[in-house]
């Protein structure tokens, strides 16, 4: 390949330079980092926040703060976890920087809207931080602001759900821009089989985010509303429903969740076929099930409220809903295990956090049947166990799905290598971490310990301890991913343009790439994962 | 690739958008439905203590803006400039017809001690109250949509006059268009809901 000039030293529009080159730039993939930066800042935040609440419960009473710092210290630790982390993580950095050359062309449809899309996303940034500061502080309420507590509470809500809203509104043009940039910017010779599957979970995502976000928009305007004006349409005293605010809190945001799972399934579909030499299993099957999620996710919102007073059918019909979304779920973690199956493995750290996304999603996704069934729920509805799943699907899932991208796609958009032990030693760290936090949450949740509280009675001290130590331990080890790649910084190892073996276009472009993304026109392949070309090149000459 | 302009692929944005926003006022009508079913006796009471014929007067005043917008867009396709212009200002005109009727209506209902949190309200029957904050809620927010679309028509409007939308472009004023007939339909759902129910 020729050598070409990376983006970096390429600002668009051509005029500017130094700081505007990337504050007013239409380059997906410069916004792709500014994201990468801003959500990293975000993550590490609220990971601090999450580590600070589960310091204060290690030891009964009050340890580090008191109950109203605890209150809106959880509720910061979820608002920011939910809208400034996962739900913009993968899209916003790795679909903003890949889909464009997965698809072959040269940015998104809409590159101004990109671009206003960030700016919304860091007002959204700004306002959470300023609800610190002004009016009661931040909100105490949880990150699903339920009423009637959201409406009476001292709390600065109102800012906060509008920081909310702004994020929502972020995610919900990006994913328009997506959708119309799968559409009309595809390369000609690429049909919509031949579309590599972190774009097609992508696309799936997209109209997700447009079906789904207008919702949570509107409720978070009736929340400011009913704090100013107290019409009174969820107040039982003025003929009102709080059970409708919980219902079109979910109708949002539990198709939500498969925003922020789906895009994770996408990067471990490339992954995996990647580093197993071979073609993906069930690509098709891959490609419907997301579709079907997106379907099938947006139909079970109500399982969040067996216990908030429905009548029998709709519980049984939601609960029947819920198993239904299992299946697609179960198709792709069959469909990578099937992957893997007599391939030829090559172990790398994007592989590991893969394989560790496999099995804490699974544990995640059976968990979230305990809870779909209607039975159980009853049992441990509100308690740690919820807690613990859903953080063995977001985080366990996304999260690691998350690293697992990182590390994926880290050489691409820097052009260096990172340390390889190190980045194996942190990824071990934080499961081996992440097991010991969670596990203990889903038996403290068996035990009847409800989620959200201050203090606990002596029965679960020794869960809640174990629980501490486990999240310490993780922390570390993520922060050891964190270092080990910041400082390829400074080694600057040059990656070459390949250097997995991966077969879909952006590994056919220079690392980092061009302006215009490929310096000579793209060749689409017949299937975006044959690797025989891949297979004879490493037998001719061993890496 | 970005040298000529893919309009179809705007337009599949625009629409997009506009579906995101029916969704928005979606979310309005579930509580309406959830609340029309159970309180319907309230909501036949309160739609009558609505003015008729000014809610009549408004759907008229959208439907004809509607089609003067639809005109304009024809019109600058056939380069008539001069044309295109008086539609626009007719159907910013309209717009604001619809916010001054909006405006005597509202305030007679304030008159009557008839707003949010009112003590004729809280004190009443609460189906009422559902029925007029929901009133109060949909109508605000339609019309702070028929004043963004106003705001759009007003920028296409300055943008005609500087030539920068003509024949050969004039995406900014289609969409500008579409958008105001998102807002004339949502008025469409609106106005048999809440003046015409039972």
């Amino acid at each position: 390949m020729s050598e070409s000039i990376s983006f970096y030293n390429t600002p668009s529009p051509a005029h500017h330079t130094g700081i505007k080159a990337w504050l007013l730039t239409h380059d997906h993939k410069r916004l792709g980092l500014m994201y990468m930066w801003a959500v990293l800042f975000w993550f590490t935040v609220a990971m601090v926040l999450g580590l600070l609440i589960r310091t204060e419960l290690m030891a009964a009473g009050k340890t580090l703060m008191n109950a109203d710092v605890y209150n809106a210290m959880f509720t910061m630790h979820g608002v920011i976890m939910i809208f400034l982390f996962i739900i913009p993580a993968i899209p916003a950095i790795f679909g903003n920087f890949f889909l464009p050359i997965q698809i072959g062309t040269d940015d998104v449809f809409f590159p101004r809207l990109n671009l206003f899309s960030w700016y919304l996303y860091m007002f959204g940034g700004v306002l959470a931080i300023l609800s610190l500061f002004t009016g009661g502080g931040f909100a105490d309420t949880g990150w699903t602001f339920y009423v009637p507590f959201s409406i009476s509470t001292e709390r600065n809500v109102s800012m906060t759900v509008s920081a909310a809203f702004i994020l929502g509104m972020s995610s919900m043009l990006t994913g328009l821009n997506f959708v119309t940039t799968v559409h009309r910017m595809r390369d000609k010779a690429m049909g919509w089989m031949q579309i590599p599957l972190f774009t097609w979970s992508l696309y799936a995502t997209a109209w997700v985010q447009i079906l789904a976000t207008p919702v949570i928009s509107i409720t978070l305007v009736l929340v400011v509303i009913e704090r100013f004006l107290s019409v009174g349409l969820f107040d039982p005293d003025k003929g009102g429903d709080p059970v409708l605010y919980q219902h079109l809190f979910w109708m949002y945001s539990h198709p939500a969740v498969y925003i922020m799972i789906l895009p994770g399934m996408g990067v471990i579909s490339e992954i995996i076929p990647v580093f197993s030499r071979k073609a993906i299993f069930g690509y098709k099957a891959i490609a419907a099930s997301s579709m079907a999620i997106a379907i099938a996710g947006s139909l079970v919102w109500a399982h969040h409220m067996y216990t908030s007073g429905m009548s029998d059918v709709s519980v049984f019909v939601f609960s029947l809903l819920t198993f239904l979304v299992a299946v697609p779920s179960a198709v792709k973690v069959f469909s990578w295990v099937a992957t893997m199956y007599k391939g030829s493995i090559e172990m790398s750290p994007p592989l590991l956090l893969s394989l560790m996304f496999i099995y804490l999603f699974s544990v995640g996704g059976l968990t979230g049947l305990v809870l779909g069934a209607a039975g159980p729920d009853i049992h441990v509805h509100d308690t740690y166990f919820v807690v613990a799943h859903f953080h063995f699907v977001m985080f366990g899932g996304t999260g690691f799905a998350f690293f697992a991208a990182l590390h994926f796609w880290w050489p691409k958009m820097f052009g260096i290598m990172y340390d390889f032990k190190k980045a194996y030693v942190g990824a071990v760290l934080a499961c081996v971490g992440f097991l010991f936090h969670y596990v203990p949450m889903l038996i403290l949740g068996m035990q009847g310990m409800p989620r959200r509280y201050y203090d606990y009675l002596p029965q679960y001290e020794g869960g809640n301890f174990s629980a501490g130590i486990g999240g310490y331990v993780m922390v570390f080890g993520i922060a050891l991913m964190f270092y080990n790649l910041a400082i390829s910084f400074k080694s600057r190892v040059k990656a070459p343009v390949d250097p997995w073996g991966g077969t879909t276009l952006e590994w056919s472009v220079p690392s980092p790439p061009p302006l215009l993304n490929f310096a000579e026109k793209p060749k689409v392949p017949a299937y975006p994962y044959d690797f025989s070309e891949v297979l004879a090149r490493s037998e001719h000459k061993p890496r | 690739m970005s040298s000529r302009v893919d309009t179809t692929g705007i337009k599949i944005g625009m629409w997009i958008f506009l579906y995101s926003e029916i969704i928005l006022f979606g979310g309005l009508f579930v509580l309406y439905a959830v609340y029309f079913y159970r309180y319907p006796e309230f909501f036949a009471e309160g739609g009558k203590e609505l003015d008729r014929v000014i809610g009549s007067v408004n759907t008229i005043v959208l439907l004809v803006s509607s089609f003067s917008v639809a005109a304009s867009i024809t019109a600058i396709q056939l380069k008539k400039k001069k044309t295109t212009v008086a539609l626009l200002i007719f159907s910013l005109a309209c717009g604001a017809i619809f916010l001054i009727n909006k405006y005597f209506e509202w305030g007679a209902k304030f008159h009557h001690d008839i707003y949010p949190n009112s003590e004729r309200l809280v004190d009443g029957e609460p189906g009422l109250n559902i029925f007029f904050g929901l009133y109060y809620v949909i109508t605000g927010l339609h019309g702070l949509h028929v004043i963004i679309g106003m705001t759009l028509l007003a920028i296409s409007l300055v943008l005609v006059l500087q030539n920068k939308i003509h024949a050969e472009r004039f995406s900014m004023l289609d969409n500008s268009g579409l958008y105001w007939h998102l807002v004339d339909l949502i008025w469409i759902f609106v106005f048999p809901l809440f003046y015409l129910v039972l």
